[in-house]
């Protein structure tokens, strides 16, 4: 059996959204992976993240490549498209994507060995055109469908589970993205669910590329003792810089702060990011003091989660490319198709 | 010899020829001698004498030789002529000696002879025609950039004085070319008389060869492959192109960013009714256009044979998938690098096949720019009907030289088809829905564009296998029902794809020849030629694979039937011998691949050759 749906039994009682679904409608057939791996956590964060934000599943594009973290969109969203691309190649088939249709929403899920291997120059190239999507890395260091292969974010000097020493250097995706241009860049844990649910919320209304770099340990081959991406090591070493609550432009701010811990982030479309600041100093809109932030905490073997860099007007590759307001994809032969009499007058030019 | 200096007399008597002699530029890349060319072409053409223009360049940007050849017959023959040209316009010294050297016996040199070359540099076979083009310019300019353009101007009034050209034809044209910019018209004018009055106060013209007015052009219009392709693409409704640099395929994207610019802009808003993304490599732009019809916009990229390598993984997909995309591929000298400017009918293969496990693909394949506009529009319908990659194959030769053809012609009631896409209301009516359900029984399913409906119509695309439902599935029954389900699909798309063209020979014959592509303008000369020696072949232009029953029917009725073809390995006769089982036998490989454009001369020598046919022509003419 290679599909597992899940039992459509729910309890009369389940919380529904102002959408009338209840969490279960957002949910997909049941997992295959591996018992307590990150990656389900992360599905769920995503499920309650769409369910909390009332966003009609179906208006919702689930891309991915090839590996553990690519299969995960099956198990979420189920009435939603979802699109199992190659491997390292979710960038390019989530740009052209985008480009057809810009009124739905992307979800691109990609892993360490998918974006930070293989696929390494479509995420920089996605980063720096700013798709409008989100762009999740489920990041655990670690080939696990191949059974334990080094990936290109694992820490120099971390410890294989057959022993096997790094020795070369980590990419650092969430680097990369602040030096690419993305217009929203954050670091999670799929360990905290607490940060996590409110950072994808944020970046589900991003207007413009928003990537999450998610620590997301492996049970199965990088969860031991010497992993620099274990449930243990993260949380021992995890240095949250903030806590995020997303408030839509609908509701009224009612948020309780301490003067000078709390800063409002008003996105374009009207919605306000609430960061409750852990280090005060911390500014969120200073895409070249993060990018300085991070090495210096990196450099201290310390692993900064939070909300790294937002810019709160954001461009996308459609405000670049001046497109028209109705869907590509949407667009009929009367606009698309300039007929028989300019072709005559472009016969005509040719002679 | 012919000089400016004195009026002796030539030493020996030149080709006399009316409207049928071909013309070579020597020009040095980057030197502005490409418009000047272009130009004397269209003035030819003007004059309504057929002229086939061809650029001959080296991969580079500035300082290496190019040459321009126009072939003019009246008769009407496009094909490259083959054998050397009958005047040459040598204005690059680095090529001198083999420019001279490639003179037909009897034939023109035209150069510029402000520093008078010693006679050890001509041949006495040949007439030389010195005019002093530099001299000219720097008397009459100061400005260096003014001189080099204006020099090409001056050269071609000296060859419309010597040809006999019609001067008004020119002036015309560049009254057209710099329309509303009266002083470079003016100046442009000037020049050109200024050579004009030098040749006819200073040399006896015209030549030997002469143009006259005549009438075997009539409507037809002048286009390179590329732009033809690009404008098919806007009229077939493309949205999305993506694309990643590559000669010679590069000016398809460029062509198509400047018709659409003219022709797809919202007129209320200024916004554009396209997307054109220039990808960082191959991989990604063919991985945008699969993701851009996903979602159901057309989307196209072009390409050459590299970039056709790189896509091999992302074409498996959108074959397995079922996803329509459209790939140009202008064909150029392979394998690897290969000879990235010269012309190859060399990914053949590579296309029909293209990407690991059991894949087929759908070719389309023009003879030239109308067919490239016709082929570029139907290969979006044909994706959509088929839900897969559809191949354009152009190559360097149709598509970067311009080339008479038929104007193009649009039905107005002509409108998009879609394909099977199942809506809303159909879903929402109750209408099942299976992606990979063939309730048609022709191998083509219904597919959803994402975002349909709310709770119907949902399903997950993948490059796993799967079942009729969409759900991942390794089960041996549904794996080899989907794979037997998409040939199904691929038969059915033989009635699709342009039939092949048959002309019967005007007599009974136990031979055939088949050709595809660019050899197309040769195959009426060589077939003449070859008519001239006693064969009588019939022939047949395949424009699109799979091959139709007209296919298989032309190849039973003939005993031998030769397959030309511009590759080393035969490419298209393996093609044929594996899908229609064709005893090998039976196709005779008649194989062009040096990177020059095949020739008449070529193919009737290659097929008398294969008859053992002795050839009374000169054998120096057979080699092209």
């Amino acid at each position: 059996m290679t599909f597992i749906p899940k039992p459509k039994l729910h309890h009369p009682d389940l919380q529904k959204n102002a959408l009338g679904y209840t969490r279960r409608d957002y949910e997909g057939p049941v997992s295959t992976l591996c018992a307590g791996c990150g990656h389900d956590s992360i599905s769920a964060a995503i499920v309650k993240a769409c369910f909390e934000l009332d966003i009609e599943p179906h208006r919702v594009a689930k891309m991915s490549g090839i590996g553990c973290s690519s299969k995960t969109p099956t198990y979420f969203l189920g009435a939603s498209h979802g699109f199992n691309s190659v491997h390292g190649r979710m960038p390019s088939v989530a740009t052209g994507a985008n480009l057809a249709n810009k009124d739905l929403i992307y979800l691109g899920v990609s892993g360490d060995g998918d974006s930070a291997s293989i696929g390494i120059g479509q995420f920089a190239h996605a980063m720096r055109r700013g798709v409008n999507m989100v762009y999740i890395v489920e990041n655990n260091g670690v080939y696990g469908l191949t059974k334990g292969q080094f990936s290109a974010t694992s820490d120099k000097g971390a410890k294989s589970k057959r022993g096997v020493v790094n020795s070369d250097e980590a990419i650092d995706l969430v680097g990369l993205a602040l030096q690419l241009g993305a217009t929203f860049v954050a670091r999670s844990f799929s360990g905290d669910k607490t940060q996590l649910v409110p950072l994808i919320e944020a970046a589900l209304q991003h207007k413009g590329i928003a990537f999450i770099d998610c620590i997301s340990p492996c049970v199965a081959f990088n969860n031991h003792e010497g992993s620099t991406k274990s449930f243990d090591y993260v949380r021992e070493h995890n240095e949250a810089l903030n806590s995020l609550d997303v408030i839509s432009g609908r509701e009224e701010i009612t948020v309780d702060y301490e003067p000078g811990t709390m800063e409002m982030v008003t996105q374009h479309d009207g919605s306000v990011l609430a960061l409750r600041k852990l280090h005060t100093s911390y500014d969120v809109n200073d895409r070249v003091a993060a990018l300085t932030y991070m090495q210096e905490r990196a450099a201290a073997g310390e692993i900064v989660t939070g909300l790294l860099y937002v810019d709160p007007n954001p461009r996308d590759l459609h405000a670049h490319l001046d497109t028209v307001e109705t869907p590509l994809n949407a667009l009929n032969d009367d606009a698309l198709v300039p007929g028989a009499r300019a072709l005559e007058r472009i016969n005509a030019g040719l002679r | 010899m012919l000089q400016q200096v004195d009026r002796v007399a030539p030493a020996i008597m030149g080709i006399q020829r009316v409207n049928d002699f071909v013309v070579k530029f020597a020009n040095v890349n980057g030197s502005g001698s490409a418009s000047a060319n272009a130009l004397f072409a269209k003035s030819v053409l003007r004059m309504g004498v057929t002229a086939t223009p061809r650029n001959i360049f080296p991969s580079n940007i500035q300082g290496l030789p190019t040459w321009y050849e126009v072939r003019i017959s009246e008769a009407g023959y496009m094909g490259a002529r083959g054998g050397g040209p009958d005047l040459m316009v040598a204005m690059n010294p680095q090529t001198w000696d083999a420019d001279v050297k490639g003179i037909e016996p009897g034939g023109y040199l035209f150069y510029d002879n402000t520093k008078p070359m010693p006679p050890s540099k001509f041949r006495d076979d040949i007439v030389v025609i010195g005019v002093p083009l530099t001299r000219m310019t720097n008397e009459s300019y100061s400005n260096p950039r003014e001189r080099q353009l204006f020099k090409n101007i001056v050269g071609l009034g000296a060859l419309a004085a010597l040809l006999e050209m019609d001067v008004p034809c020119i002036e015309q044209l560049l009254a057209e070319q710099f329309k509303n910019r009266e002083r470079l018209i003016k100046a442009n004018v000037q020049a050109l008389h200024m050579g004009l009055d030098w040749v006819k106060a200073n040399l006896d013209c015209p030549i030997g060869l002469t143009l006259r007015k005549a009438d075997s052009v009539g409507d037809r219009i002048l286009i390179d492959g590329n732009a033809a392709a690009a404008l098919g693409a806007v009229y077939g409704g493309a949205t999305v192109c993506a694309w990643y640099p590559i000669t010679p395929s590069s000016s398809v994207a460029e062509a198509f960013t400047s018709y659409c610019n003219r022709l797809r802009v919202d007129k209320a808003t200024g916004k554009k009714n396209f997307a054109i993304v220039q990808a960082e490599d191959e991989l990604a732009s063919i991985g945008m256009v699969i993701g851009a019809a996903w979602n159901g916009a057309r989307a196209f990229t072009a390409t050459s044979g590299p970039g056709i390598s790189l896509m091999q993984e992302f074409i498996g997909l959108a074959y397995f998938a079922e996803i329509p995309a459209v790939i140009m591929d202008v064909q150029r000298s392979g394998p690897s690098t290969g000879m990235p400017t010269r012309t190859q009918q060399t990914d053949i293969t590579a296309c029909a096949y293209a990407s690991h496990g059991d894949t087929k693909h759908v070719l389309l394949i023009p003879e030239d720019g109308y067919e490239c506009f016709e082929f570029g529009a139907l290969a979006f319908d044909l994706a959509d009907r088929l839900q897969t990659p559809i191949f354009v194959m152009l190559d360097l030769e149709i598509g970067m030289n311009d080339r008479l053809t038929k104007p193009f012609v649009w039905d107005d009631s002509r409108k998009m088809d879609r394909g099977k896409v199942m809506t809303s209301e159909e879903l929402q009516a109750g209408k099942k829905f299976g992606r990979y359900l063939d309730v048609d029984n022709d191998g083509i399913t219904y597919r959803t564009y994402p975002g349909t409906h709310p709770t119907k119509g949902a399903f997950f695309t993948r490059g796993t296998s799967k079942d009729s439902m969409a759900r991942y599935s390794e089960e041996g029954p549904d794996y080899q029902e989907n794979m037997e389900r998409l040939l199904k699909k691929h038969n059915t798309a033989r009635s699709m794809v342009p039939p092949a063209i048959e002309r019967k020979a005007s007599k009974p014959t136990k031979y055939g020849a088949i050709y595809f592509g660019s050899t197309s303008p040769a195959m009426p000369e060589a077939d003449e030629q070859l008519n001239a020696l006693g064969v009588s072949l019939d022939l047949l232009r395949v424009r699109g694979f799979p091959f139709g029953d007209e296919v298989n029917a032309f190849i039973e009725a003939h005993e031998k039937v030769f397959v030309i073809e511009q590759n080393r390995d035969g490419q298209m006769r393996s093609l044929l011998i594996n899908e229609l089982e064709i005893n090998p036998k039976q196709l005779v490989k008649i194989l062009h691949y040096d990177g020059t454009p095949i020739t008449a001369r070529f193919i009737s020598g290659a097929i008398a050759d294969a008859l053992q046919i002795a050839k009374p022509a000169k054998q120096s003419e057979v080699v092209s």
